[in-house]
């Protein structure tokens, strides 16, 4: 009963709002990159550099905004990094993206070493502050849940129509999906596959430190290790879950994070409280793989998917 | 009024090397607004990498393109369809999960340009496909089309872009003779508005019947060229392939007893392509089938039912007269099944196995390569030996990764692999595409051994000549039906371009009936 | 308007300059992209490439903690080897690791009252099955269902440290630990002897060092060892030739969970006595450097372990004596690794300017 109760008040539907922000970016990200044919397996690590970029920013001084783009630079540097050695190189997609996750968490835990030498508890940034849109936010339940969260979360819905729009209904999006379904198709075209599939890496991986920098500049105020925390493996489960298109990612990103939400809720009430932690907090990875299973039979992966492209090849 | 013809195209001394290979040895050619020209050759004379360069997708080492007098840059697909050239390739470079319409703009626009302006591309397709006899749906998924329709859409992404010349790679090889002469129909009357047709081919009736002007390639030279008014077939053949080779002799032989039969056999759609439906055919003894169609209708079905890669949904395998109970790959070639792979790169060798390991692929569970889980790589080795020895196979040792190996010598290892296994049912699926002449011979001299020795030979091809010249009996498959069974030389290409396009069996029904 | 464009071509015989150069320079890439950065840290770039040097071999002490450091990293290793030749991607070498760890602690302390020479291989036995088992999952649900295992066995990781935290924190919590998640120390017979006396170097290592020659034997001896190398280097091939892929598969990956469960036997009977959640320091995904280090060779991963777990204890006492952040030794074998592959396709491959 009083899980019903939960699913009908407005701070639990605000909390799944914002526990999706950040996946919502990363897995624009992901599902950018694998639709130009490129499993980016960066991502991880590439949120973990995001989280820290954008929030290291703002404490040396910069403005909130400031700081996403930083984080948004940093993404894009080591997607750049990606996509030279899986595009022109063909080199395999998995053990590169385990690298470029490897190298961005270690290099981020170094800065961090090298700019707080001596603290032992991060210290705060004053992160993004909610914002009630007029009118919107006094509609009941909808209100508080949709339209009382802060600029960045409005970023993350406005992103997914944007990177839908683009796409479905521009020259631009049509040779990315090209490059994913039949290379080949693209180069007979006169299009140079290399340079979409690794621009579409770079603004892809744009999107995942993006999605990481949610983490410390609305979600929380502050970077610790481990904060990321698998998210973003939960997010190449969101891509496929979604069949590789952005409307449906974003809604299994929202309803992902609403069962989170839930299970966090029901932690606290009488039910959940004989049942160990660990259960509740294992939940999302479980879900992760039973979407998986679910969905694998009828997702549509993009044809060419981890099959590099070497122009002239016979 | 006659006037000097422009020239549209000019190909001026190109040359290319493929390491120590030189694909083209410095061509030049010509060719006039509103002319065919056939690019004739043998598989590997060099046809395919002279149009690559043409159309930017490989720098010349040297020699230089140039387009209605302008030059263009090497090494530029871009550049190269912007002057105008367009090239459908024989692998068509469609993507099967986009539409019609989407696949022939891709790329038309500027990438960063903000709107596809779909209602004014599509209004466009559909008067050029009406102008020209191509019709298509724009919205329809390529994945749904049939390989004809595809080629069409092919076409229709270089009409689009208003292509002066267009580059036809080995259109025809996926066409049955009536769909061939539709083709032609549309090429003619494009080249009446202007159009310059670069048509490669080593069909010479086709080449007589649609061309103008011919020019022959032969390892990577320009041997001879000609106006076909002033030549024909067998002075075209002698500049294609020399005078060297001589195709093996066939003897007749009376068919023995049958060694596997498929009683109404159906399987699942693979993809695309249909399964076979209900399906009768006996293997004999001493016997070449031919499995004559176009290509998609089936004979991946087949193929990979003989070679135990699929079970029937419905009917029965009869092997020796009796049904097959569990049926794969391995019962397959334990039941004395020589599989020769469509595609000798991806499915009939490990391009980084060395020829050892490759020898013994199908066979290295048996008692002669392994005992108790461990291998005998000396025994191996020593097959491996044999078969290079016994088949001609020219490679630097056993040890030699196969990748580095020629079609032609990576198709004889396989040869070797199945035929020293003394089989007596052998599934050949297009067992000489892509080799050069004198492989060619020597896998269909290799085949027609078989069956004197009393192997029943299955032979699918898409190419109808060499059906025609080595079956005792073809079979045409299309849509996944079988027509009956035609004797040696009871029916002309025409006759058997029919049934392929589908005609017929419904008259066989009723026949039946 | 000229474009940048490159195309690879194959090298039909690489010279012995083409095999060796690569390598080398990606080598000497990473040693000065890890001196850059000490730099930023305000340290000699010499003296701090010195320091991890002496710091791994420099003194007995510290060649006996490389050793013991190498020891987990190469039954990882092994395991990512194992299952990467065949082109099963398990990433979740970490979780099979705390299998063997749990498996271990679960029977080890006190629940099967046998000595040593009995106890050990039972034990050892037990916790290869359970690595196994562990990876079983994600295997048939690949062959099953056709979900890839790479997202899987990465989410595996999660859920099983979790489930570790809740029996520690549970029905294994030592009830000495003082509130510590942490399980009770195994029976002294479970201990693995020392392979020398008086040196702190235990069999563990010994068993590695046999698991990489039995490894490399079944891989270029058995049949099974074929099967995996053509199903890693064409499943379409394979499966034509007769060869049951999915099978094959599924024993791989049995045999590299249960190679990844020795080593958290080995950390726990060998070294650390008790279960905690930090018992390992990411050896699982440590393994896939050590592995790809070693391109996948068994014998190449004794040495690619001795390699990583240098660089990790020599980092260690650099990190104290120059103040440079320890994270230093994973962004060099972040690095090494990037560049490695790299180099080992340009040995095969020129780039082609067009």
């Amino acid at each position: 009963m009083e899980i019903i109760e939960i699913l009908f008040t407005a701070s639990f539907w605000a909390a799944a709002i914002r526990i999706a922000s950040p996946l919502i970016f990363a897995t624009l990200g992901e599902l950018i990159c694998e639709r130009a044919g490129v499993l980016n397996l960066g991502i991880e690590g590439i949120m973990v550099a995001g989280a820290f970029a954008g929030w290291m920013a703002v404490y040396s001084g910069t403005g909130l905004w400031t700081g996403v783009c930083v984080a948004m630079l940093v993404g894009m540097a080591f997607g750049l990094l990606h996509s030279i050695l899986t595009v022109p190189f063909g080199l395999s997609q998995h053990v590169v993206g385990l690298g470029v996750t490897l190298l961005a968490t270690s290099s981020t835990y170094y800065a961090y070493r090298l700019a707080l030498p001596e603290v032992t508890s991060p210290p705060k940034i004053e992160a993004f502050q909610p914002f009630e849109i007029p009118l919107l936010s006094d509609l009941p339940l909808v209100g508080p849940a949709l339209f009382s969260q802060t600029p960045f979360t409005y970023l993350a819905f406005a992103l997914a129509v944007v990177v839908s729009v683009v796409l479905y209904r521009t020259p631009l999006g049509l040779a990315v999906r090209a490059a994913g379904e039949n290379p080949a198709a693209v180069a007979a075209q006169g299009l140079s596959v290399s340079a979409i599939r690794m621009g579409a890496v770079v603004v892809g991986s744009g999107f995942m430190a993006v999605g990481g920098a949610f983490l410390t500049m609305s979600a929380f105020d502050s970077f610790f290790f481990e904060m990321v925390n698998g998210r973003g493996w939960i997010c190449i489960a969101l891509v496929v879950f979604g069949s590789w298109r952005p409307g449906k990612a974003l809604l299994g990103a929202v309803l992902f994070a609403a069962f989170d939400a839930l299970q966090i809720r029901v932690q606290q009430t009488g039910f959940g409280a004989d049942i160990p932690y660990q259960i509740f907090l294992m939940m999302p990875y479980v879900l992760s793989i039973v979407a998986l299973v679910v969905m694998s039979r009828r997702a549509e992966v993009p044809a060419a998917l981890m099959v590099p492209f070497n122009k002239g090849e016979r | 009024m006659e006037k000097k013809p422009v020239e549209a195209l000019r190909l001026n001394e190109i040359t290319k090397r493929f390491g120590e290979l030189i694909a083209n040895d410095a061509v030049s050619f010509s060719v006039s607004q509103g002319e065919v020209v056939a690019l004739l050759g043998e598989n590997g004379a060099g046809k395919t990498t002279l149009m690559n360069i043409l159309f930017g997708q490989y720098t010349a080492d040297s020699g230089t393109v140039s387009v209605f007098g302008q030059t263009l840059p090497p090494g530029n697909s871009r550049a190269a369809l912007e002057a105008g050239v367009g090239m459908v390739h024989q692998h068509f470079t469609l993507a099967d999960n986009l539409t019609v319409q989407e696949n022939i703009t891709l790329g038309v626009n500027p990438l960063f340009s903000a709107s596809l302006g779909k209602a004014a591309a599509r209004a466009r397709i559909v008067e050029l496909s009406e102008r020209f006899q191509l019709s298509v749906l724009p919205e329809a998924r390529v994945a749904n089309l049939s390989v004809g329709e595809r080629q069409r859409v092919e076409i229709l992404k270089a009409l689009y872009r208003d292509v002066r010349v267009l580059i036809l790679d080995e259109p025809t090889a996926v066409l049955t003779p009536q769909e061939t002469d539709d083709l032609f129909a549309t090429l003619r009357q494009a080249t009446a508005n202007g159009l310059s047709i670069i048509f490669i081919s080593h069909k010479l009736h086709e080449v007589m019947e649609i061309a103008d002007r011919v020019v022959v390639l032969r390892h990577g030279k320009l041997t001879g060229g000609a106006r076909t008014k002033d030549t024909d077939k067998h002075a075209l053949a002698a500049m294609m392939m020399g005078t060297e080779t001589t195709p093996p002799d066939i003897a007749t032989t009376s068919p023995g007893k049958t060694l596997i039969y498929l009683q109404n056999v159906t399987t699942p759609d693979i993809g695309n392509a249909p399964g076979l439906k209900s399906v009768s055919l006996a293997l004999r003894s001493a016997q070449i089938i031919g499995l004559a169609g176009v290509s998609g209708n089936g004979q991946t079905a087949m193929a990979e039912l003989i070679a135990g890669m699929r079970i029937p949904s419905e009917g029965r395998i009869i092997l020796r007269g009796e049904t097959v109970a569990a049926w794969s790959p391995r019962t397959a070639v334990q039941s004395g099944i020589a599989r020769i792979p469509e595609d000798r790169h991806k499915t009939g060798t490990i391009s980084d196995f060395d020829l050892t390991e490759n020898a013994i692929l199908e066979r290295y569970t048996s008692s002669t390569f392994s005992r108790n889980g461990w291998l005998n790589w000396r025994a191996a080795r020593g097959f491996a030996d044999e078969i290079i020895e016994k088949y001609d196979v020219r490679c630097p040792g056993a040890d030699t990764t196969i990748r580095l190996l020629s079609g032609g010598n990576m198709q004889k290892l396989i040869l070797g692999r199945v035929l020293e296994a003394d089989p007596q049912i052998i599934l050949a699926n297009q067992p000489v595409r892509g080799l050069d002449i004198g492989a060619v011979n020597y896998v269909h001299g290799q085949l027609l051994a078989a069956r004197d020795r009393g192997a029943a030979v299955l032979l699918i091809s898409e190419d109808l000549d060499e059906i025609m010249a080595l079956s005792d009996v073809i079979h045409v498959i299309a849509d996944g039906r079988l027509s009956p069974g035609f004797e040696r030389g009871s029916m002309s290409p025409a006759e058997l371009g029919i049934w392929m396009a589908g005609q017929g069996f419904d008259e066989a029904v009723v026949h039946a009936t | 308007m000229k474009r940048w464009s490159m195309r690879l071509e194959p090298i039909a015989n690489p010279t012995l300059g083409r095999r060796l150069m690569p390598p080398a320079t990606a080598l000497v890439a990473t040693v000065t992209i890890a001196s850059l950065l000490a730099m930023t840290a305000g340290a000699n770039p010499f003296s701090v490439l010195g320091l991890i040097l002496k710091g791994a071999f420099g003194s007995k002490f510290a060649i006996l903690e490389t050793l013991n450091r190498a020891t987990p990293l190469i039954f990882t290793g092994l395991a990512v080897a194992v299952a990467f030749r065949a082109k099963f991607w398990n990433i979740g070498a970490e979780a099979q690791l705390y299998a063997g760890a749990l498996v271990t602690v679960v029977f080890g302390t006190g629940l099967l009252p046998w000595p040593s020479i009995a106890i050990l291989p039972v034990i050892m036995i037990l916790a290869i099955l359970a690595g196994a088992f562990l990876l079983l999952i994600p295997a048939l649900l690949k062959t099953r269902f056709g979900v890839d295992e790479v997202v899987t066995t990465l989410l595996f990781n999660f859920i099983f440290l979790l489930f570790i935290s809740m029996l520690l924190e549970g029905p294994l919590k030592d009830p000495m630990g003082m509130g510590w998640p942490k399980s009770a120390r195994v029976l002294a017979e479970v201990r693995l002897p020392r392979i020398v006396e008086g040196l702190r170097l235990h069999w563990g290592f010994g068993i590695a060092i046999i698991s990489a020659f039995v490894i490399w034997i079944i891989q270029t001896r058995s049949t099974l060892g074929y099967e995996m190398r053509a199903v890693g280097l064409n499943k379409e091939a394979a499966a034509f030739a007769g060869i049951p892929v999915n099978k094959v598969l599924v024993k791989t990956a049995l045999l590299s969970g249960g190679l990844a469960a020795l080593a958290g036997f080995s950390e726990v009977a060998g070294l650390k006595g008790s279960l905690t959640l930090d018992l390992s320091p990411g050896f699982g995904y440590t393994g896939i450097i050590v592995a790809m280090l070693a391109l996948l060779n068994p014998l190449g991963v004794v040495i690619a372990a001795l390699f990583v777990a240098g660089i990790f204890v020599g980092a260690d006492s650099m990190s104290r004596a120059a103040d440079v952040p320890t994270y230093l030794a994973d962004i060099m074998l972040a690095t090494a690794l990037l560049l490695m592959v790299l180099a080992i396709m340009l040995t095969r491959f020129r780039v082609v300017r067009d």
